[in-house]
């Protein structure tokens, strides 16, 4: 896999998805998760797909390794190919070489990822057997080799995961998720049960490891600070669609989408620390019952009467910046407070 | 100021959670099914008396009429000294559901009270009631019942008593279960910062958050306990000849099992009926009232 | 001279455990002033929950004094403790496990009120309810509403209507934001100061989160294993750490800014093991900077090396000439 041309692999996506929509259909209603997604994701790249509970992500996520629960969940889309490869049609054997091999992924809870009765070793093991198809000892042999690349000495196989504390265990479950060399690593909030200091070593160990086997990756947080260390490329979602996308520079330099700018407002400032915040009022609405427009409008300091009517699309706004605002279309020289102030 | 009163008061309009449960178990088929029969039948035991006569239809007996297979006079025919087969399972419904409730009322409170103390309090005291919790529950629960009837002498009380102190083990350990759970919530933890006294806390946030878990534990218990007093009557250890112990009608038929199958059939028809309807409801209320299927 | 509202002196609690006494808060010492806040930093488990717990009293000390308004809190019983509890109160990180879930919205507001006699009466006590409510941004028609039909945010509101329902001097956060979302983070973090100088109250708040005390907090105490390792005034600390740890845990936040991907302080080794720790700095085994010769022989003592800035460092003591 690390030996293809990189003229071959920088005109094709890992990653297409067009207009990807998710729905649950439950007791109480049905509720719209995910409401058209286009996602492009070139190889070794970063996205950071940034939200707030609910705002679809991890469904977004799940929907891409075909995992999202049916029934109740209900999943179309026009496009979802990985690497160039169709999942929409795939048979379940075909998924299950493609999951683990071509796409991982890495869940928030490490505690509850491993399996309590498998010895660490074990449990990479049996990824790297399923997928390359070697023996017993030659992918006991790899799992060590694993190990030791997300810092654990070769030693600890044996070990079951209760001997592990939480840093650690979620090193294990990165090193599993590496195991077979996967060309797309999704990190569903790989670090928010972990503490600080330990955060940060799991970053970097990812960082490291995903230069090193030109793996791409999409980054699900919350967390804007870990979107600024790690990613190249940001996508922030609001009830089930993006509403701004581009790279780094673009989303974090020049904020576009207004609920991109409360996200901002709402962190504690470190360097004006007695600054009052700046909350985005409101609550996210409720997914069984979406405003027909804009789905911010109700929480949004810019909104007008328009914004509640009809329903913004995602527009270039020059370079890969995209935003979907419809105070852009009223007023091409409309300005978010926070870049007027950054002039 | 009167005005304001007013919407106040208005604001504070009680809103029950037995109404959310209710709205779940409608959803819950089986559990339907189990009420709409536990509903006929214990109306046919409250009503029986308005049909039959206890003292002419039920142990009145009537010899010309022995041993008839069901007919359209006697549906489930009769039994060996004449009486009504039917109406003494009618009847019987009356003796089976009150040794069945009542013991587990008393296995209920028993257990309850060991069971959330043995929780909240911890420690030895925990560990001797679990300890003898498991003891009685070693002992098969049947022989005792058995002990227990010998020794308090042969009444519908003492079946009772019986029952209720044989099914008391497991309501200790679902009760000891749900407190060590609730009692590590943060809410609890809030109620001693306002400065509740442990016997409120137990009263007004451990219990009332453990009882549904007990209320499931009691429908499934009732059905078991139904069996136990059956099973206890069958021996001869149970409600005295000639009261219609569902019980007690099938150690009559026994004999008479080769030619007159009907008259343990039916008795076992009601018992199975019975126990069945409870199980349904039991497993609806479990599923209705367990926080953690809550959407 | 200053107004102080607590003062925590030599302040231990040890937990039984299988393989010995686990050293959950080790000689603690504090001071907090009326009106002002003292930030309590650290990662899971070095004791900063444990800290505020017993200084509430629903943990018992194993030794040490807590001197809330001149008067020493830590052995008191009965009547008296029922007075103190008015006066100190606390919000739970965990907006879905601090609310009885079989309890109304009025109900839960209610308890302490009526629980405490603070007010007698049923209608002065529902509208001192629907008072508090609109205090901490509670729409009215919540009132009876269950805590599990409402979201973290509004559930959060209520834990905190609840502890002001005492009238308390001294409210300990313990990660009151840790479980929400970022907007609602904010709103939370608005109110708890909005109420802080509407209501002149003392806070404690314990965190994990840096961003968050810096904003908040007018002391910092950063603890490890148990220990106060470094206290200074936020501004202060934040410019100029001088523990190790501290210089790691800042460097380690990650922040949301271009052109701040930077050198971190690294760690590494194993966490010391809170049980029957050895005689020695407990961040020995992580730190860069740790000399055996020095580290290991003894528990470094928190020293004032700058006004008002304490660190407990032998290796940085000694090069500022301690």
């Amino acid at each position: 896999m690390e030996n293809k041309g990189k003229e071959e692999i920088t005109d094709r996506e890992i990653l297409n998805i067009e207009n990807l929509r998710v729905r649950f259909e439950t007791e109480d209603g049905i509720v719209y998760a995910v409401n058209g997604v286009n996602l492009k994701l070139g190889y070794r790249k970063t996205l950071g797909l940034v939200g707030e509970t609910g705002a679809g992500k991890t469904t977004t996520a799940l929907a891409m390794l075909r995992l999202v629960p049916d029934p109740p969940g209900v999943v179309e889309c026009d496009r979802l190919e990985i690497d160039g490869q169709d999942v929409r049609g795939m048979s379940i054997n075909r998924l299950e070489d493609v999951r683990g091999k071509d796409i991982s992924m890495i869940f928030q809870d490490p505690m509850t990822a491993l399996n309590p009765v498998l010895t660490v070793g074990e449990q990479i093991a049996e990824s790297i057997e399923i997928h390359e198809h070697l023996h017993k000892d030659e992918a006991l042999k790899k799992a060590g080799d694993m190990l030791e690349l997300v810092g654990i000495p070769r030693a600890r196989l044996g070990e079951y995961p209760h001997q592990f504390s939480g840093g650690m265990k979620q090193r294990v479950v990165i090193a599993i998720a590496l195991a077979c060399n996967p060309k797309l690593l999704i990190a569903d909030e790989p670090t928010t049960a972990l503490d600080v200091t330990i955060q940060a070593q799991v970053l970097e160990l990812m960082t490291e490891l995903k230069e090193k086997y030109n793996t791409s990756m999409i980054m699900i947080t919350h967390d804007l600070g870990i979107v600024a260390e790690v990613c190249d490329e940001v996508a922030v979602m609001y009830a089930g669609k993006i509403v701004e996308q581009g790279s780094l520079e673009e989303v974090f330099g020049e904020t576009l989408h207004p609920y991109t700018e409360g996200l901002f407002n709402s962190l504690p400032n470190i360097k004006n620390r007695t600054a009052w915040l700046k909350p985005i009022h409101g609550l996210m609405p409720d997914p069984t019952d979406l405003p027909p427009g804009c789905a911010f409008a109700p929480r949004c300091n810019y909104a007008t009467e328009e914004c509640s009517a009809s329903c913004p699309a995602l527009k270039n706004m020059g370079g890969t910046h995209f935003v979907a605002c419809s105070a852009y279309e009223r007023d091409p020289d409309f300005l978010l407070e926070r870049r007027r102030k950054n002039g | 100021m009167a005005d304001n009163a007013e919407r106040v008061s208005k604001l504070y309009k009680k809103r029950s959670s037995l109404g959310m449960a209710w709205r779940q178990l409608r959803r819950n088929k089986g559990a339907i099914i189990g009420m709409i029969l536990l509903i006929f039948i214990i109306a046919g035991a409250l009503l029986a008396p308005i049909v039959y006569d206890y003292n002419t239809d039920v142990i009145g007996m009537n010899v010309r009429d022995r041993m008839q297979w069901p007919s359209a006079e006697h549906i489930c025919g009769t039994d060996d000294l004449g009486r009504d087969i039917f109406a003494r399972i009618v009847y019987g419904a009356r003796y089976s559901l009150a040794v069945g409730l009542v013991a587990v009322l008393i296995a209920l409170v028993i257990g309850t009270v060991l069971g959330a103390a043995a929780g909240y309090i911890g420690g030895a005291f925990e560990n001797v009631v679990m300890r003898i919790c498991d003891i009685f529950s070693s002992i098969p629960s049947v022989l005792m019942a058995i002990a227990v009837v010998s020794s308090l002498g042969k009444s519908t009380i003492n079946l009772m008593i019986a029952v209720g102190i044989a099914s008391t083990a497991p309501f200790v350990r679902v009760a000891r279960a749900a407190v060590l759970v609730v009692k590590d919530e943060e809410y609890i933890e809030a109620a001693r910062a306002i400065g509740q006294p442990d016997w409120k806390i137990v009263a007004v946030h451990i219990i009332p958050n453990c009882l549904s878990q007990i209320i499931v534990q009691a429908t499934l218990r009732v059905g078991s306990a139904i069996i136990s007093a059956a099973q206890l009557s069958f021996l001869g250890l149970g409600v005295p000849a000639p009261a219609p112990e569902w019980g007690s009608m099938l150690s009559a038929g026994r004999l008479f099992i080769r030619d007159y199958s009907y008259m343990t059939l039916f008795p076992g028809i009601a018992i199975m009926i019975t126990v069945l309807s409870l199980n349904l409801l039991g497993d609806g209320l479990r599923d209705a009232l367990d926080p953690k299927l809550k959407r | 001279m200053a107004d102080t509202i607590l003062e925590v002196k030599h302040l231990k609690k040890y937990f039984k455990t299988g393989r010995g006494m686990l050293h959950a808060v080790d000689d603690i010492n504090f001071t907090l002033e009326r009106g002002k806040t003292l930030g309590l930093v650290g990662e899971s488990g070095c004791g900063k929950s444990t800290t505020g717990r017993v200084i509430l009293r629903l943990l018992e000390p194993t030794s040490g004094e807590i001197i809330f308004e001149g008067k020493d809190i830590s052995r008191i019983k009965g009547s008296e403790m029922r007075h103190m509890r008015k006066d100190l109160q606390i919000i739970f990180q965990d907006p879905f496990s601090s609310l009885d879930p079989k309890k109304t919205v009025s109900q839960i507001i209610a308890e302490p009120i009526k629980e405490n006699h603070i007010l007698r009466g049923k209608h002065a006590i529902e509208e001192r309810v629907l008072e508090l409510m609109d205090t901490v941004g509670l729409a009215e028609r919540y009132i009876n509403t269950y805590p599990h039909e409402l979201d973290g945010g509004r559930r959060q509101r209520i834990g905190i209507a609840r502890a002001l329902a005492m009238e308390p001097k001294l409210i300990i956060c313990d990660e009151p934001v840790s479980a929400l979302d970022v907007s609602i983070q904010a709103q939370i973090l608005n109110l708890l100061r909005e109420l802080q100088e509407k209501l002149g109250l003392t806070y404690i708040f314990i965190t994990h989160d840096l961003s968050v005390v810096n904003h908040f907090s007018d002391d910092i105490a950063v603890m490890y294993l148990g220990q106060i390792v470094e206290k200074a005034p936020a501004e202060e600390l934040f410019e100029h750490p001088i523990h190790p740890y501290t210089q790691a845990l800042l460097s380690a936040i990650p922040i949301p800014e271009l052109g701040h991907r930077r050198e971190r302080v690294k760690l590494t080794g194993e966490i010391t093991s809170p049980i029957e720790p050895p005689e020695e700095c407990r961040f020995a085994a992580r730190c860069p900077l740790c000399d055996d010769g020095i580290c290991r022989k003894m528990v470094p003592e928190l020293i004032e090396v700058r006004e008002s800035h304490f660190v407990a460092c032998p290796i940085k003591q000694k090069e500022m000439g301690f």
